[in-house]
């Protein structure tokens, strides 16, 4: 007996510690489904679309998050004061419009991420995300990281309802920060057989 | 008299009538703690998803006016994607006069096919498949299509996303109506 629950017990710790958390999720999403295999990488910058055309960003580098909030404060002369930026500081998910930054802070205990109206990125002219891909830039740049570590980490996951222009002015958003490459978060699916890549790997082995 | 019995001498000889002490058995029962513990087990293994998280990569072209591709008008193939995941293509450049017969509709089951026919006839150095999207289209098919492409093992550089032109949507709103897509 003594034996069997000792199997037990490493057993549900193994399992335990080899499980990882999954990411808080600001909305749900049902990402949509490709053949590519590559894991999405750790520490990301996440810019969700959800199916209703709203868009969040959540900041996966904490170590870089408050420099990039100060950045963005001065640049775009928010005027938040230093406590307001550590409380936004603390908020994983950014989904509101910049004028409204400071009445969001405001509200007592948060705005939960589904009310939020999420990231303004309605047209060229009213694309705030570019503001906040220039903050996040700018502070790599100042860090020595080269634009093409900062390609790696940025991952767009988008619902499968959400509409193509929506994603294509996230596209432009990231286009005009002169990020070209990006990655795209998926669910994984099977090759289907006797298709050209199937074969490919086939051979490959 | 009260007087103390000190004729045990120490305890170490007992007489008949003592007990010895009962040894009590250190041995707990396991059995509800093993029960625990595997039901925690198959609680954990249960609920946690495999599944990673997988991530597509995603390569767009600098805008770039000066230096614009050129393609060959018999490797071209346009696929351009409507609502309700409908999938419209047509080969080369769309002549005004025969624009109705180019112009084909079909679905994202079939456009493998399609995909795959023009790539085995054509030579690869001409082959280009230009994808354009409707503002009705969703992300799920804007991923597909860039899927199928993959899948097809198309080689990147070999497709690209272009902005639809008036007519394409013009195109696509007109065969919409023919086939009842609303």
């Amino acid at each position: 007996m003594t034996a069997m629950c000792d199997v037990a017990f490493l057993l549900l710790s193994f399992f335990i510690l080899a499980t990882k958390q999954k990411p808080p999720e600001a909305v749900t999403v049902v990402a949509p489904t490709s053949v590519s295999s590559k894991a999405a990488p750790e520490k990301s910058f996440l810019i969700t679309l959800t199916k209703e055309g709203k868009c969040f960003l959540i900041i996966g580098d904490e170590t870089k998050k408050k420099e990039i909030l100060s950045d963005l404060n001065t640049t775009k002369s928010l005027g938040l004061s230093d406590g307001e930026l550590s409380k936004l500081n603390k908020q994983a998910f950014i989904g509101m419009p910049l004028g409204q930054l400071k009445g969001f802070l405001a509200v007592e205990g948060g705005i939960p991420p589904d009310k939020m109206p999420g990231i303004p990125i309605v047209d060229s002219t009213n694309n705030e995300l570019v503001d906040w891909l220039r903050s996040i830039s700018n502070v790599y740049a100042k860090a020595g990281t080269t634009q093409r570590d900062l390609e790696d980490k940025v991952v767009i996951k988008g619902d499968n309802l959400a509409k193509y222009p929506a994603f294509k002015n996230i596209k432009y958003a990231l286009k005009q920060n002169a990020i070209f490459k990006f990655k795209i978060a998926t669910n994984s699916e099977t090759i289907p057989k006797d298709s050209e890549l199937y074969m490919e790997n086939q051979k490959a082995k | 008299m009260a007087e103390m019995d000190t004729s045990s001498g120490g305890g170490h000889k007992k007489g008949p009538g003592v007990k010895k002490p009962k040894k009590l058995s250190t041995r707990v029962d396991l059995t509800p703690m093993v029960d625990l513990g595997f039901l925690l087990i198959t609680f954990f293994v249960f609920t946690t998803t495999m599944s990673k998280p997988t991530a597509m990569n995603m390569n767009e072209p600098k805008d770039d006016p000066d230096n614009q591709l050129k393609v060959k008008n018999s490797g071209a193939m346009t696929i351009l994607l409507g609502k309700n995941d409908q999938v419209y293509y047509y080969m080369g450049e769309l002549s005004p006069e025969n624009a109705s017969q180019q112009f084909k509709s079909t679905n994202f089951k079939d456009i493998r096919q399609v995909i795959l026919d023009k790539k085995k006839a054509t030579p690869i150095g001409d082959l280009m498949y230009i994808i354009k999207s409707d503002k009705e289209a969703t992300f799920k098919n804007a991923i597909d299509i860039l899927d199928e492409m993959s899948i097809n093992a198309v080689p990147p550089g070999h497709y690209a996303e272009v902005e639809m032109s008036d007519t394409e949507a013009e195109l696509i709103r007109l065969t919409e109506q023919a086939n009842g897509i609303k």
